[in-house]
């Protein structure tokens, strides 16, 4: 069962090759026996061997059932799946089980997939490591004493490591593609708008998007697919039609303009991923795509302006958690105190630093020196995009200017991780597509992701790119010892 | 030494709760006085994960409300977040609106109480969410989350008014406007209309404003007027004393008639506003705008000028008739009925005002239709009853419903105008009265009232009043 593809499971379960009982029993055996040394679970689902028994009942009475009906899947630990725990990895959240469905989730549901648990992240998603986790620190599927890279690095790693099929991820500047290329899988950051953001819980929300992480392009597709669609729950969803992104690939790329940004190829980029990058724009040249050298002049801004608007917007989406309603609430004598103590206890570190800067980016006196002027650089960012879009149908670019460091190496310095995030930054402020696939190992045994970068909507190209890279590729997408 | 005098400047901050049924980011229900927390979901209890999505009627009273009183409509208006913790306040910031505000530069015209005319400036009005409630029992603070989201409009004046009187008549004005639009029940019990009064005073009119004191959530018309008065003196009485007032916050005790600080400006908030990356801009189209503006009902202003021209009504009743919409539609749809505007006029003022005081009630529940009060008129009009009767018929027609002409007709209340019965009833009259018929013949005219409230006594009220008076004369001359 492992190596499927999503439509090879369903064609497999139809054709009742094995049951989804068994598919799902097979997963939980995996979770059960790697998952002590990945720690990519921070909940694993009780009921989801009794869901998939149910779904092979309704499959045994003939009854008509959605196309993936009985596929079990994972979640990054802010997505919000009904009444099973959401913790965002942080003290704060603990035993907070919502009671509400969000939309992503709904969508995965209704096409037939079943929730096997929820999967470990950097502390609301602030971090490039894993290692701001309150309850597991994930290790790297590939080498267990390096990071999987974050936010999303219990999705990556639980993907890399065969512990589901796939994975959804968020990606506010860089955690699905930043973890999908230090764990050596695809990861999509779709239009922003194009995914609901209804049942996410924020980080910084004009930059968050839910996307899928997997071990292939053809099932990123097609589970972007199901989840991109427009909602109503979501102001800033875009009414835009529902796609089936598995039609795109052809593998055809011929004649497709490709921009080599050369900002992007920058100091800090390791010469090996510099030249694994390189030898896959080779192979797009070599399958008649156009090479352009393109500039991108802003990029040299884009760290410190996304560290000014996310952390603005965290500030503020993080006021919530007071211990009022939910989550952990600390003992003290007065209001202001449990307020105080709560925060103080519930947050680690990472957060804590980050919701003062945005709080201190936001106070009267330096808001216009600092958000104001973080936004109209953001303009200036999102222009560079536009630009560069009217010369070429894509830009290439290394995700991460490292394969996976060893854990515990950035913790103690958080510009330098901040760092690790340079390449994929830039793409949620303009609010295009990306996409990170594999391309290749470093000398240390560990994987080599590329970029692909899209304008609004325009997911469909991105992925046939991809697909044509992966047919020639032929990496492998998953750590020997794990198969 | 001369006592010094000075003049007040104020602004006002008014809240308005939109009578929309639902809730401004959430479908939850709007419905006021239900058990708490019963009114509440997930957005508007803000848990992680969930996301505001505007209720397009909050727009459209917002936009009506600012046609009303002579705004600018934005085209793009922007949702900003007011952030800062507070129990009540489950997301630890306020959806609000802040620099590009839906509604700007408008005014209303009040009227002083010389008669003149003073156009007081609104500044802006702005949409924004309501927070909770705390409810504090037995030494806890239970938090109620039904009134979160509940959609409001703020309405920010210009520091344009002079004195209390005037704070009044403009809040007045206020209110009777935006029922007219039906933006809101503007009840200020249940709180769907609460102002802040901004309060300084100044020695002159050419002098720069004062320092000033801003009370809050005051919540009744004449509570207004007191506090203002209150803060007037008491900052008259620091500044005579040689002290400086302080720029802060203060709270208006209505048992006492007192203002007292709440907080200084040295622990003011900041309150670290942005713009909502939740929720898309408000763009309005024109054909929007244009609609609404079709809609208008006629305001009271060009209400009160129509009655004056079309009616001949005395000014003083058409501002009657126009402060509430209710009363000035009563009125129209009596006088089509019955063309006598001041006769029915009069009957609206008197004798409905009076039922209306005494049953506590609106006045479409009087009891007596506009037609049917049309109806009275045109008894007395016709001289078939007297004014007299006609309060009793008026009672009896509201208390049963049944049409006056027939009450009339049923009681055999018909004006008695037969000049031979009525000659006699006069003889009858001063025959029973020899002492004061000598006196009034020698000139004492005071008792021409007891001898016509004897007559009408005699004829059981149905001696007609215009032609017993000649007789009356006639026999005593």
């Amino acid at each position: 069962m492992l190596g499927y593809t999503l439509k090879q499971l369903s064609e497999a379960l139809q054709k009742k090759e094995f049951s989804s009982a068994e598919l799902t029993q097979f997963y939980l055996d995996r979770i059960q026996k790697y998952d002590g040394e990945i720690a990519a679970y921070n909940f694993v689902n009780e009921n989801v061997l009794t869901q998939a028994k149910a779904v092979d009942e309704r499959r045994a009475k003939g009854e008509a059932l959605p196309a993936y009906a009985g596929i079990p899947m994972a979640l990054k630990d802010l997505i919000i799946q009904k009444d099973m725990p959401a913790t965002c990895s942080s003290r704060i959240l603990e035993g907070f089980v919502p009671p509400f469905q969000g939309t992503a989730a709904q969508l995965l549901e209704d096409a037939g997939f079943l929730c096997l648990g929820k999967l470990s992240m950097d502390e609301f998603a602030m971090g490039s490591s894993n290692e701001t986790a309150y309850y597991k620190k994930t290790k790297n599927p590939w080498d267990t004493t390096r990071v999987p890279g974050g936010s999303s690095g219990g999705s990556a790693a639980a993907v890399a490591a065969g512990l589901t099929t796939f994975a959804l991820g968020s990606d506010t500047g860089g955690s699905i593609r930043q973890p999908a290329s230090l764990c050596g899988i695809t990861g999509m950051k779709p239009t922003y708008g194009r995914v609901s953001r209804f049942g996410l819980i924020a980080f910084a929300s004009s930059l968050d998007q839910i996307g899928p992480m997997t071990a292939t392009i053809q099932d990123n597709a097609a589970v972007l697919s199901v989840i991109g669609k427009y909602d109503k729950k979501d102001s800033t969803s875009l009414d835009v039609a529902q796609e089936d992104y598995t039609k795109y690939l052809t593998g055809d790329v011929k004649g497709m303009k490709i921009g080599v940004p050369r900002e992007y190829f920058a100091e800090g980029i390791t010469a090996e991923v510099r030249e694994c990058v390189n030898n896959a724009i080779k192979a797009y040249e070599a399958m008649g795509c156009e090479i352009v050298d393109i500039s991108m002049p802003h990029t040299e801004y884009a760290v410190a302006t996304y560290y000014i608007i996310a952390t603005a917007e965290a500030s503020s989406n993080l006021g919530r958690y007071d211990g009022i309603r939910f989550g952990y609430r600390a003992e003290a004598d007065s209001l202001k105190d449990m307020f105080y103590e709560t925060r103080s206890q519930g947050f680690g570190d990472e957060v804590k630093r980050r919701i003062m800067l945005g709080t201190y980016v936001l106070s009267a006196g330096y808001y216009d020196a600092y958000y104001i002027k973080a936004q109209k650089v953001r303009t200036l960012i999102k222009q560079d995009f536009v630009d560069a879009f009217e010369k070429v149908d894509a830009i290439i670019c290394p995700t991460s200017p490292t394969t996976a460091f060893k854990a515990g190496e950035k913790m103690s310095d958080p510009l330098q991780m901040y760092l690790s995030d340079i390449n994929t930054i830039s793409l949620n402020l303009y609010g295009g597509c990306g996409l990170s696939m594999p391309c290749g190992f470093g000398s240390d045994g560990m994987p080599i992701g590329v970029q692909l970068l899209g304008k609004y909507f325009d997911e469909g190209r991105l992925y046939n790119l991809a697909y044509a890279f992966e047919q020639q590729a032929k990496l492998p997408v998953m750590p020997e010892k794990l198969k | 030494m001369k006592k010094m005098s000075y003049e007040p400047v104020i602004g006002l901050e008014v809240h308005v709760q939109m009578a929309t049924d639902s809730k401004i980011f959430c479908t939850c229900s709007n419905k006021f006085g239900s058990e708490p927390n019963t009114n509440v979901c997930p957005v508007c209890l803000g848990m992680p994960g969930v996301l505001p999505v505007l209720n397009e009627k909050v727009v459209e009273y917002t936009v009506k409300a600012g046609l009303a009183l002579n705004c600018q409509i934005r085209t793009k208006s922007v949702f900003a977040r007011k952030n800062y913790f507070y129990p009540d306040l489950p997301k630890a910031y306020q959806i609000s609106q802040y620099e590009l505000p839906i509604c700007e530069h408008g005014y209303i015209d009040i009227e002083l109480e010389d008669g003149t005319q003073k156009r007081i400036g609104i500044t802006r009005i702005h949409i924004e969410e309501d927070a909770g409630k705390l409810n504090h029992e037995d030494g806890y603070s239970l938090v109620d989350l039904n009134r979160t989201g509940t959609p409001l409009m703020e309405i920010v004046s210009e520091p344009d008014l002079r004195s209390a009187e005037e704070a009044k008549a403009y809040l007045t004005k206020l209110k009777t406007i935006l029922e007219y639009v039906e933006v809101s029940d503007c009840n200020m019990e249940e709180g769907s209309m609460r102002c802040d009064a901004n309060v300084s005073i100044r020695p002159d009119s050419n002098a720069p404003f004062g320092t000033r004191a801003e009370i809050k959530n005051v919540n009744s018309f004449r509570n207004v007027e007191r506090a203002i008065k209150h803060e007037q003196k008491r900052q008259e009485k620091v500044l005579s004393e040689g002290g400086k007032v302080v720029q802060e916050t203060r709270l208006f005790n209505a048992d006492t008639g007192t203002t007292a600080s709440m907080r200084g400006k040295e622990d003011a908030h900041d309150y670290r506003y942005f713009p909502d990356p939740d929720l898309v801009p408000i763009v309005l189209e024109d054909k929007f705008i244009n609609d609404l503006k079709e809609w208008m009902p006629e305001l009271p202003d060009a209400k009160r000028a129509r009655f004056i021209s079309e009616y001949g009504l005395p000014g003083i009743d058409a501002d009657f008739l126009v402060s509430v919409k209710a009363y000035a539609e009563y009125f129209e749809q009596a006088v089509k009925a019955h063309n006598n505007p001041k006769g029915v006029c009069n009957w609206v003022m008197g004798e409905l005002m009076r039922r209306l005081n005494d049953k506590q009630c609106t006045i479409f529940e009087a009891g007596i239709t506009p037609e049917h009060l049309a109806e009275v008129v045109k008894l007395i009009d016709e001289g078939k009853i007297s004014g007299n009767i006609a309060k009793q018929v008026f009672d009896e027609s509201a208390e049963t419903g049944k049409k006056p002409s027939a009450i009339v007709e049923e009681k055999g209340l018909v004006q008695n105008s037969n000049e031979d019965e009525l000659e006699n009833i006069v003889r009858q009259v001063l025959e029973a009265n020899p002492a004061e018929t000598e006196r009034f013949k020698n000139g004492e005219a005071k008792l021409q009232g007891f001898f016509m409230g004897q007559i009408m006594k005699a004829s059981k009220g149905k001696a007609n009043p215009g032609i017993v008076a000649p007789i009356l004369k006639k026999l005593t001359s």
